[in-house]
């Protein structure tokens, strides 16, 4: 008897495990579901009153509660792009130095140091790019690039006004120093998943270093570089408390990337405690969804790449 | 190839810099008082005592709500649900998660905890953090617990367990040192968070251990102090930069080792 009530009580603690495990995983959903339902809620008031136009018009006046997101939508894509333009190129490099031509011995130091990089929180990049970083663009990139732009046509354009110091262009740097880490250290694991033989054989038949990197690493790593790519670029989207303090907070969207500019991250951590109104919250709230939209569609699309790759090599 | 070279030497010369400038701003102004005085007014001399104490509880509150949740579902996904198609859903919308904006994190709970309740709060702010936890936590179970090789489950099932304890008993230990890496590579992830307490734990310039209330904690002291146009807030904003930033390398470093041991063994 006491057998048989023993093994009811294993099966019933084994049914208890299983089910709360199952609980936990689901709760993941959960979570996932309340986020987007709970803004979409938020964002309700915002998006009838304003309807569509939110998303195109640059005026944001919350004395005559009048908002549009054009300039902080505007201001993310931009520091982003500029951001990308900036850590993808150095990023890979890195990731090539590490797989291809650094000394064994120090490999894992310098990775180990990039992924410390990554590990910093943003709000000391932010607190580095306010009081170090900025006042050395004002005294030295700045006026130059002022200087060498002045009498070129469309490019005066984008290097115009006083050198402010903070702005989109010193928000893109923090932000390229930011994801530096991630590009690089995806793109290593992506270049190393490159089977060897591939690369001995192009070594064998006297191909150099670059034309092995050229004509074999990057042939078949592209497709994981384009998810690693684009997951960094989901965190610079994101980003806010480092670009926060550099980017200005300026509600318009002006040609110069010297001058001040906000983006979508960056206006709700200033303006969400002091928001008065059920209006200003609300678009507050409905930037936020913008922002989620966009990370959501730009991370399950650099999910997928990821995916398809590991599917291939394994 | 000898940019690339270049590359290398300008990522590690960034690291370099930031560090040094961290050091040379912050570490003039350590001293007993940093962790015995409270945040001061503008002009007046004092220290950062009550938001090194409101982050110590924000943080340990969040890991005590996040882990179990975090642990518990990455158990079932390695585990139980291995092939199950809530496993392949919950994975992806967990690596989202794992990146998603933080910010939208705290306009989450602002509208579930905040709002509702008419008031900001500690508790709100340890459910922010621990909503950054659980990614972080349930993508490094589930992978260490891929990693324990099924041969001891099967052995173990052999003798007659029964799955729960073959997890808890052989998976679990067999994992041990992956699983803390991830929450303490979590630890190191929530203790700089600062946008997801902006509209939650808000700030707190008393000393308060009230989680019922707005509590203070180091990011966002850090934030208000270093935009304040005070020199004497702003030094504190440095020097409490420096201690978020040794705390996190040295919470890293060990996550490092830690999980280097328990390959070895």
């Amino acid at each position: 008897m006491s057998r048989t009530k023993i093994l009811g009580r294993l099966r019933f603690g084994d049914m208890l495990f299983r089910n709360l495990t199952r609980a936990a995983a689901i709760l993941v959903l959960i979570i996932l579901s309340g986020v987007i339902i709970s803004l979409i809620n938020g964002a309700l008031p915002a998006l009838q009153a304003f309807g569509f136009n939110f998303l195109l018009e640059e005026r944001w006046n919350p004395v005559t509660e009048k908002f549009g997101a054009l300039a902080p939508i505007y201001g993310t894509l931009v520091t982003s792009f500029i951001a990308m333009m900036i850590a993808v190129p150095i990023g890979l490099l890195i990731a090539l130095f590490l797989t291809e031509l650094c000394p064994m011995w120090l490999r894992r130091p310098i990775g180990i140091a990039i992924e410390l990089l990554a590990g910093i929180p943003s709000i000391i990049y932010g607190i580095w790019g306010l009081f170090v970083f900025a006042p050395f663009l004002q005294r030295t990139l700045q006026p130059t690039l002022i200087g060498w732009f002045d009498n070129v046509p469309v490019l005066s354009a984008l290097f115009e006004g006083p050198p402010y110091g903070i702005g989109v262009l010193t928000a893109s740097f923090i932000l390229a120093i930011m994801v530096l880490p991630f590009v690089t250290s995806i793109s290593r694991d992506v270049f190393e998943a490159v089977p060897p033989v591939l690369k001995e054989a192009a070594y064998g038949v006297g191909c150099t270093t670059w034309e092995v990197v050229r004509y074999v690493v990057l042939p078949f790593a592209r497709v994981g570089v384009i998810g690693g790519v684009m997951l960094s670029l989901g965190r610079a989207l994101g980003e806010t408390m480092a670009v926060t303090f550099v980017i200005g907070n300026a509600h318009r969207v002006s040609a110069s990337i010297l001058a001040p500019g906000t983006t979508i991250s960056a206006t709700i951590a200033n303006e969400f405690t002091e928001a008065v109104g059920d209006l200003y919250t609300s678009s507050l709230i409905a930037l936020g969804l913008i922002l989620f939209v966009i990370t959501f569609v730009v991370l399950a699309a650099a999910r997928y790449l990821l995916l398809r790759l590991e599917k291939r090599v394994g | 190839m000898s940019l690339s070279v270049t590359a290398t030497v300008v990522g590690l010369g960034w690291l370099v810099l930031i560090l040094g400038s961290l050091v040379f701003e912050g570490v003039s102004g350590v001293s007993l008082a940093v962790f015995t005085e409270m945040t001061p007014p503008p002009g007046a001399d004092g220290g950062l005592l009550n938001p090194i104490v409101g982050s110590l509880m924000l943080t340990v509150l969040a890991v005590l709500i996040g882990t179990p949740i975090g642990i518990m579902a990455g158990t079932y996904m390695a585990e139980y649900g291995k092939y199950a198609t809530l496993t392949v859903v919950v994975r992806f919308i967990n690596d989202i998660l794992l990146s998603a904006p933080s910010i939208v994190v705290g306009l989450f709970v602002y509208e579930i905890l905040v709002a509702p309740l008419g008031h900001f709060s500690g508790w709100a702010g340890g459910v922010a953090l621990a909503l950054i936890v659980i990614p972080v936590v349930l993508r490094t179970t589930e992978d260490m617990l891929s990693l324990v090789p099924k041969e001891l489950r099967e052995s173990a099932t052999a003798l007659g367990l029964p799955l729960a304890r073959v997890i808890r008993h052989v998976s679990y230990r067999a994992a041990r040192a992956g699983i803390i890496t991830g929450v303490l590579l979590a630890i190191a992830r929530i203790s700089g968070e600062t946008a997801p307490l902006l509209f939650t734990a808000l700030n707190n310039q008393f000393f308060s251990t009230n989680l019922n209330a707005p509590i203070s904690s180091l990011p966002v002291v850090i934030f208000q102090f270093a935009l304040s146009p005070y020199a004497d807030w702003q030094k504190l904003a440095w020097i409490g930069a420096l201690i978020i930033t040794f705390a996190v390398l040295a919470l890293s470093i060990t996550a490092r080792a830690l999980s280097a041991s328990g390959k070895s063994s």
